[in-house]
């Protein structure tokens, strides 16, 4: 486990009374490409916020490789209208070199704009900037919050395509919220069920047959994305705790198991 | 003969701080240089209302200078950070919205601070030289603070200004960065209080913000990054002075809103200019 980027230990961060992210584990090494799906409000930002150190645990740890360098690309960039920025200096605020700021824009596809004003770019120029500016950085880890909002559909695939590039060329770790669950069924290496508590983890293949998923995004979306089949290994009663649960591992490695702490899952049973 | 050019040039520089016009003229340029990327920082991280709540302190820091009879300056400067601090803790409890909290604690330290005067009949202060100025009865003593103020503050703009520019940008990513986001937005209060105490006596508690703004957001129009702003708004905070103090000389108008005054019809003279010029720079 000394290997691991990131470490999450029993993780819990309570917003008041409110568990948003609630006792989550999870590890990531090089090479691997997470992926956080989950309804609204289910804490993916302040799960990836807490990996990202700006935001306090109430409970639980989080060990950080020694020196590990994170890129972050933040959902968007909103920039106040009265701050003149060009693309340029905003890479240069890295504090790295023009030559690495223009190789990393050369790479995500937007070195034409480097004299453009950041305020004129499209949603998508303005993702590649975003990731540009991570890059630019060399990350050990890259942490992406939906990458491609605001990027057109076939901007999206490109995106997420760039992304697995980068991966096997810096060799970082990846972690990202999505909510393109095609594409990021398609693309994934891992993907993990957020709804405050980890409901479901695991591969894709796995994880679209897995009765949590199907609870959580409904089952349109679970046949859309594999051919249903699957028995429930467990059930939740009126107030949704389980009633039943086999109790697999709740390990990330573990393909398609699911969290045995599911207590707090809010989603109705079928 | 290198003793007279020195003699001589002691006399011109002693002719011109003996003139309270040359003094009032130097003073005003050295608040500019100070105010202009300050105001920067208070246009793009929308300070304005926390500037003018620092600013109306300023005026309960001068009763309490008298009360406890410290130097004026040291007492604005101190009520001002404490306030700074104030506020920022206040503001982590989000119970109120800050323009809120801004609202009630500008317009109370103003009120406190009025009433707190008229119990000191003894005190004999211009009001009126405190809410909007009184630049032409500046001293070599104010001078002093405004340089030495000007020297700290620039030097602080130069050390920090990545991360203070990183940190307004995008303060998350900033943290992602290792920048010192909390301690760097102390620090600029800290810079605001001091710049608020120094340029008081220019342009009153009530206009200060007018000069930390106006020259910052005229800049705005014909900058294309963020130092270039910073620069112009130095260069209008220079015209506004000289501009509003030859206008308050030729006039006989009060310095203080004649150097506001000065600021705004460059504002308008450069929007409605470049407005023409290009409709294009919408952002």
């Amino acid at each position: 486990m000394s290997d691991a980027l990131v470490a999450i230990e029993n993780l819990t961060v309570r917003f008041g009374d409110r568990p948003v992210v609630d006792r989550v584990n999870l590890s990531l090494y090089r090479g691997d490409i997470i992926t956080i799906i989950g309804p609204n409000g289910a804490g993916k930002t302040t799960l990836i916020k807490a990996i990202l150190g700006i935001q306090a645990a109430t409970s639980g740890r989080i060990i950080r490789k020694k020196n590990l360098v994170i890129g972050y690309v933040p959902q968007h960039l909103s920039l106040e209208s009265t701050l003149p920025l060009s693309v340029r200096r905003f890479m240069l605020l890295s504090g790295r070199p023009l030559a690495e700021c223009e190789s990393a824009l050369v790479r995500t596809g937007v070195s034409h704009l480097l004299d453009a004003s950041v305020h004129h770019l499209s949603g998508g120029e303005q993702q590649r900037l975003l990731l540009a500016r991570a890059l630019a950085r060399k990350p050990d880890l890259l942490v992406l919050d939906e990458p491609a909002q605001g990027v057109d559909i076939n901007g999206q695939a490109a995106l997420y395509d760039l992304i697995r590039q980068l991966r096997d060329e810096l060799n970082c770790g990846v972690i990202m919220i999505s909510h393109d669950l095609h594409l990021v069924m398609a693309a994934t290496d891992k993907v993990i069920c957020l709804n405050q508590h980890v409901c479901c983890s695991g591969y894709p293949a796995d994880i679209s047959h897995d009765p949590a998923f199907i609870e959580t995004f409904g089952r349109p979306v679970a046949e859309a994305l594999a051919v249903y089949h699957h028995h429930h290994n467990h059930s939740h009663d009126l107030h949704g705790n389980v009633v039943d649960s086999d109790h697999s591992s709740p390990a990330i490695s573990h393909g398609g198991s699911h969290e045995d702490s599911h207590t707090g899952c809010q989603h109705d049973h079928h | 003969m290198k003793i007279a050019i020195q003699g001589a040039n002691m006399t011109i520089i002693d002719a011109i701080l003996n003139d309270f016009f040359w003094r009032a003229l130097l003073g005003g340029l050295g608040v500019a240089l100070i105010a202009g990327p300050l105001g920067c920082f208070v246009v793009w991280r929308r300070m304005a209302y926390f500037g003018d709540t620092l600013a109306h302190s300023a005026l309960l820091g001068i009763a309490l200078s008298f009360l406890i009879s410290v130097p004026l300056n040291l007492g604005v400067i101190t009520t001002s950070v404490i306030l700074a601090i104030a506020l920022m803790l206040f503001s982590r409890n989000k119970t109120l919205a800050t323009d809120t909290l801004l609202g009630i604690l500008a317009h109370s330290a103003l009120a406190i601070g009025l009433v707190a005067l008229s119990f000191m009949p003894n005190v004999r202060i211009d009001l009126t030289g405190l809410l909007f100025g009184d630049l032409l009865a500046m001293n070599r003593n104010d001078l002093l603070w405004i340089y030495g103020g000007a020297a700290l503050i620039l030097t602080l703009l130069t050390v920090l200004w990545r991360g203070l520019l990183m940190s307004t940008i995008h303060e998350e990513l900033a943290r992602v960065e290792g920048v010192p986001v909390e301690r760097l937005r102390l620090l600029l209060m800290l810079m605001f209080a001091l710049v608020i105490a120094v340029a008081m006596k220019m342009v009153g508690v009530l206009l200060i913000t007018a000069l930390l703004i106006i020259p910052a957001a005229t800049a705005r129009r014909l900058a294309s990054t963020p130092e270039q702003m910073a620069a112009m708004a130095v260069v209008f905070g220079f015209i506004a002075v000289a501009g509003g103090l030859s206008m308050s000389w030729h006039l006989d108008t009060p310095a203080g809103p004649s150097v506001v005054v000065t600021a705004f019809v460059t504002f308008l003279v450069v929007y409605g200019g470049a407005g023409r010029l290009s409709t294009r720079r919408s952002a």
